[in-house]
């Protein structure tokens, strides 16, 4: 019998269970072949520029979010999204895909009001834990490091 | 007439003319494309913003009515209208280029039922004898007012609804035509603890098993007495759980239940559940439904569109979604 008390526990059958190996294993596919196209990158400015591996490190990040930003623009990259989850999203692509996405969306609304208040109001919140958690992980190495 | 508690009987002859309805280009790939008056074949529908796109589907929808009534503006005496935009932004500009006094409404997705039993009340009555009901919903306004932008990659749960994109609307009038408003039940808030967003099934269930039975105890009917009951946007996991709570109260509604929300979209195209928003009831009961009963398939439909009363804000506060289901009795003149 489902009532109003049991109600969330008794309708889950007939929510369905996310089919979580298939999206582990597309995610995993997905993330692992932007990390690879990453590599590529950075063995083509190595070889190609002559950068150190240290120095190809941010021409290669540059580049993945080049095309990423071009992809969100011609309509490519929230299928991928849609289709490889986390595979997609946790890339340094998916956060170019979650400010490109949020300007284009506000650009009806002019360049002020529009698309610069709302770039990041998907990516804020990793701006914000990531700049957070490096403080924190910072002081602790800083702390270890002056007590041992 | 009111007729038992909380539903009325329209006794002086209310009548439904001019349905028409308006579509984007991804309905217009599903099963009911050929039931539509007019399907856009880009989702801007030739605008510049989505929120304009939306007025034009919802302008096209009232222009259709009009024509296919031969009715001039200055002889509506209502425009009632209702989306699912803050401030009902896109009947309201609607509303702006028409020279009709208008009432603004909103239930969230159960507006197109909304619409119909307040315009019919009022024909009843005697206040109008013309009445424009409409609404409108679009995928893009839809989810960047409540999810995320579109071109933002996330992997949407099985649960979740794909907004249609579409706009229906129909002239509520005292002279006789082909389809009758009988009466109406209207729904109360009702809210069983769903907090998630992306699984509106299982919200408004019992929202719609409220309003259905209600419905059967105030008009003394049984599910057979209708052709179809019809659901506005329960999906593949509303419509079971809908099964089961009116099965529990006594009637048992398989034979006779469809919902519009697995009705517009075909299992190919990506919808998750299904669709939902002002529009799934709307261009499945003014175009397919509507149809039918004019060519004499069906007799008699009680359409329960069924609405999530939430926004984003008060979610994001750990508030569960209350919801609401407004029940309409349509049925065939017979010649």
């Amino acid at each position: 019998m489902i009532t109003k008390d049991n109600y969330k526990e008794s309708v889950k059958p007939y929510q369905g269970k996310p089919p979580l190996l298939k999206n582990c294993l597309k995610a995993f596919i997905v993330g692992g072949l932007i990390c690879v196209i990453g590599q590529g990158l950075t063995y083509f400015y190595m070889y190609v520029f002559d950068f150190t591996e240290k120095q190809a490190g941010n021409p290669t990040v540059t580049t993945l979010i080049l095309i990423s930003a071009l992809l969100t623009g011609f309509g490519v990259y929230d299928r991928l999204g849609s289709f490889a989850g986390a595979g997609a999203a946790v890339p340094v692509t998916g956060f170019a895909n979650s400010i490109t996405s949020a300007a284009l969306e506000h650009k009806s609304e002019g360049i002020l009001f529009g698309i610069s208040t709302n770039m990041f109001k998907l990516a804020g919140s990793v701006i914000v834990f990531g700049t957070v958690s490096a403080y924190v992980v910072g002081l602790i190495r800083y702390t270890i490091q002056q007590l041992l | 007439m009111k007729q038992g508690k909380n539903s009325w009987k329209f006794t002086n002859g209310v009548y439904i003319d001019g349905n028409a309805t308006v579509t984007g280009p991804k309905e217009a790939k599903g099963p009911l494309a050929d039931t539509f008056d007019y399907s856009f074949d880009d989702l801007y529908c030739n605008e510049k913003t989505w929120e304009k796109a939306e007025q034009a589907l919802l302008k096209k929808s009232i222009g259709l009515t009009l024509s296919k009534t031969n009715t001039r503006q200055d002889a509506v005496d209502l425009f009632i209208s209702g989306d699912l935009l803050n401030q009902t932004i896109s009947s309201s500009y609607v509303a702006r280029d028409m020279d009709i006094p208008f009432f603004g409404v909103f239930g969230a997705c159960s507006t197109s039922m909304e619409t119909v039993a307040i315009s019919s009340s009022f024909v009843d009555a005697g206040h109008c004898s013309k009445v424009v009901a409409g609404t409108s919903s679009h995928y893009s306004t839809a989810e960047r007012q409540f999810r995320y932008p579109t071109e933002y990659g996330i992997q949407k749960p099985n649960t979740a609804h794909c907004t249609v994109t579409g706009a229906g609307s129909v002239l509520v009038q005292k002279e006789k035509a082909a389809i009758q408003v009988e009466g109406a039940t209207i729904g109360k808030v009702i809210d069983y603890g769903v907090t998630d967003p992306l699984d509106m099934g299982s919200a408004m269930a019992p929202a719609a098993a409220n309003t259905i039975v209600q419905h059967f105890k105030d008009f003394g009917r049984q599910p057979d007495d209708y052709d179809i009951i019809l659901t506005g946007d329960l999906a593949s996991v509303g419509t079971p759980i809908l099964k089961k709570l009116t099965e529990q109260s006594g009637y048992d509604i398989e034979d006779v239940h469809q919902d519009c929300g697995l009705m517009i979209y075909h299992d190919s195209q990506k919808v998750n559940a299904g669709g939902s928003g002002c529009a799934s009831s709307a261009v499945v009961t003014y175009g397919y439904i509507m149809q039918q009963m004019m060519d004499h398939k069906l007799d008699k439909v009680l359409v329960v569109a069924t609405g999530a009363l939430l926004s984003p804000t008060i979610v994001q506060q750990k508030e569960s979604i209350p919801c609401i289901a407004h029940g309409v009795v349509i049925k065939r003149v017979k010649d």
